[in-house]
């Protein structure tokens, strides 16, 4: 739409950003990348999301949406005329929130654990871990995405979370293709999709970041 | 049209939230209360991941997740919209109610504590009514506006659980007039609305029931 000012508060690393990420490039729309330093949080940052403090926030037009879920289905809705990231039946959109739901209840707290845990909690949190992908594989099944043919919510939810797989491996000890080769092979598929490539970090940066950010906790 | 069925027990605030939508927007369903110390096969078929109530029967079609199940609701069924219809206010309205649902959590909490772990998330649910009192409401009567809509209902359930809860914790009140006279004003709109009235669990029923569980909660704690 002419004359829209898109901004994007972000931080490189974050799979949820991540996520707002693919979701503007689905839908082709231009925007201003603005790095955020999470140590030393901007005026801009407090003033657009004074509740969490938090990124990624989408400022459309001045006006600040917060959540990264919450913004993919704003940027759903208010670009609605390209690339649907939910599916147009009720029952469908349920299914959708679910899952997208269940990637946020159980994927990035369980995957926080493997970074931050030694020992028993460690091996705990690797199973749960595995259990949760497996689930997800499932729901997966034969569809080529989580969407069905293209891209959608649940994929956008999730496969941001596939760069961090690399350090859960490294520092737990563990390889996820060797549980659910399946849901790897998808993640790969996406990373063909130029929106998913160019929203997504490199996994290696992401590793190396991880293990500072271990050293910063005093885990080892 | 497809029979709908909830499976819940009367006691549950996320069940209630379901109860007050299908009540809103006027659709007729059978209760199927669900014994939680002993989960039914019904229950287990159609919640296989969480397990958990409620779950709400559209024909065959289980929606679970007591939010998801009241979007669902107000999306098959469109009179007495839940939602406002532009976008920036249904982003607002979202961001409410998945704050409802990450810091609720603390009210929850503070019926199965004691000793310094119930002074921690009554501090905790003090922080999440701070917030919501400075920044949710503004001067609004109700979130959605005028008419109650889904962050009332996500609210409302939390709020009107706290009440029972500190009543039967019997420590010292959190949500206190004087510290929070919007949200305390919300609260007094909310349960006069006559389908919530109408369909608010009984406060000396919630009471009773629920100094008998925390009890056993403790206890077994």
């Amino acid at each position: 739409m002419a004359g829209d000012q898109v901004t994007l508060l972000d931080f490189w690393a974050s799979p949820f950003g991540m996520r707002v990420r693919i979701a503007l490039a689905e839908k082709g729309v231009k925007y201003e990348y603005s790095e955020q330093d999470l140590r030393n949080k901007s005026a801009l940052l407090l003033q657009m999301n004074p509740v969490h403090k938090k990124i990624p926030v989408l400022v459309h037009n001045g006006k600040p949406v917060c959540e990264s879920l919450i913004i993919v289905q704003y940027i759903d809705e208010v670009w609605k005329d390209k690339a649907p990231l939910l599916p147009s039946d009720p029952y469908q959109r349920a299914q959708s929130r679910f899952w997208a739901d269940f990637v946020d209840k159980k994927i990035y707290d369980l995957s926080r654990k493997i970074w931050t845990t030694k020992g028993e909690d460690l091996e705990a949190a690797k199973k749960d871990f595995i259990d949760c992908l497996k689930l997800l594989e499932g729901e997966l099944g034969d569809k080529p995405y989580f969407g069905g043919e293209t891209i959608g919510y649940v994929d956008i939810a999730f496969v941001p979370f596939y760069v961090w797989f690399h350090a859960y491996e490294t520092v737990g000890n563990f390889k996820v293709e060797a549980e659910c080769p399946k849901l790897i092979a998808y993640c790969k598929r996406c990373l063909q999709k130029e929106s998913v490539s160019k929203s997504l970090q490199d996994p290696q940066k992401v590793y190396d970041f991880v293990v500072m950010l271990r050293k910063n906790f005093g885990i080892e | 049209m497809a029979e709908v069925k909830l499976i819940g027990t009367l006691a549950s605030p996320f069940v209630c939230r379901v109860i007050w939508a299908l009540k809103i927007k006027g659709i007729p369903y059978e209760f199927i209360e669900e014994d939680l110390s002993n989960k039914s096969p019904l229950l287990l078929k159609y919640n296989p991941v969480h397990k958990k109530i409620p779950v709400l029967l559209h024909g065959e079609k289980p929606v679970c997740e007591s939010m998801i199940i009241v979007e669902y609701i107000d999306e098959t069924w469109q009179q007495n919209s839940l939602l406002p219809n532009d976008p920036y206010e249904r982003a607002l309205a979202r961001f409410w109610v998945k704050f409802a649902e990450d810091k609720g959590v603390s009210v929850w909490r503070m019926f199965r504590a004691k000793g310094e772990e119930l002074e921690k998330t009554m501090k905790e649910t003090e922080e999440m009514l701070q917030t919501v009192e400075e920044h949710g409401l503004g001067e609004k009567k109700f979130f959605g506006g005028d008419n109650i809509g889904m962050a009332d209902i996500a609210f409302g359930s939390v709020i009107y659980w706290l009440e029972v809860i500190e009543e039967i914790v019997g420590e010292r009140v959190v949500f206190e007039a004087h510290k929070f006279p919007r949200l305390h004003a919300w609260i007094k709109n909310f349960k006069q609305v006559p389908i919530i009235q109408e369909h608010l669990p009984d406060w000396d029923w919630m009471v009773a029931f629920g100094k008998r569980r925390r009890e056993a909660v403790l206890a077994s704690a």
